[in-house]
């Protein structure tokens, strides 16, 4: 077992893992925090998608002892005050969901894509979400949802995305 | 799925990696950024006792000048090369082969030197810097060595890296002004390439004065296409203008056949992609 110590949402968390454990079961086995899901095994999917030390990452692809000492940002973490995060909003807006099994792994990378390029192109929204796979192919309204954020402003809200 | 047990090391110098690795030899993985590593780990095509983990050693990140190279460390991020003004500005064709590499959550936290290090012909970064003649420094308990590319690599998913050495840095000669272009062909966006080309063209009053030109998944290593770029030189930067010497670039290649395509067409996957890259590159 190893000793970790990290930030997660905003809470400062410290356990003894195991170093195989993953840091999307840490996440969601230690902490509880099942907003982030497991939709694949290899790593394609991006449904798993978080945020570490402010960068998306594939948490199913991370080791939770890599974390130590690290920041990381869950879907769970991205409102604030009880309000949704503009990119939340704008998913809700725009429908940009069907099953819903994507969507925290669609919202965190199209926030770390707005943190990167606060006026994409469509293309530039595609090629950004290229790591993240919706089974339902509902492509077209996460896209619109993006688009929708950007127009608001999305870069300058939400800021404990950006960790 | 998860990956069996394995014990845990994360040294913080280059020094304390050698020595575990001494230690541990055959039972120990090296890992980089671990985004090949972890996926092989996870469906247990493989399982170390002991992993030993480069993430926490500061001096092998970041990019610096030496002279008439730029210098990679190992272990920088793909997206952090990939927006370094160093390497955009002496070493272009790299951001231009990072840009198609994988997806973003895998460049934030894949390194330069890992992806190297693996030697997985389909592998992106392989041909760009056999194009450019990057050179490798390994070290080891004895001190350091630089390898060069044509030695580097050395079979499928096997380099000059010794089992008891580890990659620190590599050099890539400048090449300052000179276009680049990586042409990659591929069915699914985030995936491996099925052939891809990696260019880069310096022009001089017109025309090619040289050609750098590398081949992605056309045999068991990156390969660089010597006669292309020999042809090369002199020829005007448009389709037909190269056309002639791009039908040399599946030549003296081995490319495998499987589901995505056989090697004939591989092979002319290589011929069309390198006329293009060139003509890219060239700004054409």
């Amino acid at each position: 077992m190893t000793r970790i110590h990290l930030t997660v949402d905003g809470a400062s968390v410290a356990d003894d893992v195991e170093p195989r454990m993953l840091l999307v079961q840490y996440l969601r086995e230690k902490l509880g925090k099942t907003g982030t899901v497991i939709g694949c095994d290899t790593s394609n999917c991006g449904a798993c998608t978080v945020h570490l030390d402010g960068r998306s990452v594939k948490s199913c692809n991370v080791l939770a002892v890599q974390a130590d000492g690290a920041e990381v940002t869950t879907i769970e973490g991205l409102s604030k005050n009880g309000s949704l995060h503009q990119v939340q909003e704008s998913f809700r807006e725009c429908h940009g969901l069907q099953c819903g099994f994507c969507t925290p792994g669609m919202i965190m990378q199209s926030v770390d894509l707005l943190n990167e390029n606060p006026n994409p192109s469509e293309e530039e929204i595609r090629l950004g979400l290229e790591g993240n796979l919706c089974r339902c192919t509902g492509y077209h309204n996460i896209v619109k949802a993006v688009q929708h954020a950007a127009a608001q402003g999305s870069s300058t809200v939400g800021q404990g995305a950006q960790a | 799925m998860i990956p069996t047990a394995f014990d845990y090391l994360a040294p913080t110098t280059v020094e304390e990696a050698l020595s575990a690795l001494a230690q541990h030899g055959d039972d120990a993985k090296i890992m980089a950024g671990g985004q090949s590593l972890l996926p092989v780990l996870r469906m247990r095509l493989n399982a170390p006792e002991m992993v030993i983990d480069l993430g926490r050693i500061d001096s092998l990140r970041g990019v610096r000048d030496d002279g008439d190279a730029i210098v990679i460390g190992a272990m920088t991020p793909h997206f952090e090369v990939a927006k370094d003004p160093l390497v955009t500005e002496h070493a272009a064709l790299i951001p231009k082969a990072i840009e198609h590499l994988a997806d973003a959550q895998v460049r934030h936290r894949g390194t330069f030197g890992g992806a190297l290090a693996h030697a997985d012909p389909a592998g992106d970064l392989g041909a760009p810097a056999l194009a450019l003649g990057a050179q490798f420094v390994i070290a080891g308990s004895g001190g350091t060595r630089t390898v060069g590319a044509d030695e580097f690599f050395v079979d499928l998913f096997e380099t000059a890296i010794g089992e008891d050495e580890i990659l620190t840095e590599v050099r890539v000669p400048k090449h300052t002004g000179w276009g680049a272009h990586y042409e990659k062909f591929v069915r699914v966006v985030h995936q491996w390439p099925i052939v891809a080309v990696a260019a880069a063209v310096r022009m001089d009053g017109g025309s090619i004065a040289e050609a750098r030109v590398g081949l992605t998944n056309m045999g068991s290593t990156p390969i660089r296409a010597r006669a292309v770029e020999a042809a090369l030189v002199g020829a005007a930067p448009t389709d037909d203008g190269v056309r002639a010497a791009a039908e040399q670039a599946a030549e003296g290649t081995n490319p495998p056949s499987d589901l995505n395509g056989d090697a004939d067409y591989r092979r002319h996957l290589a011929r069309v992609l390198t006329r293009r890259a060139v003509v890219a590159a060239a700004g054409g």
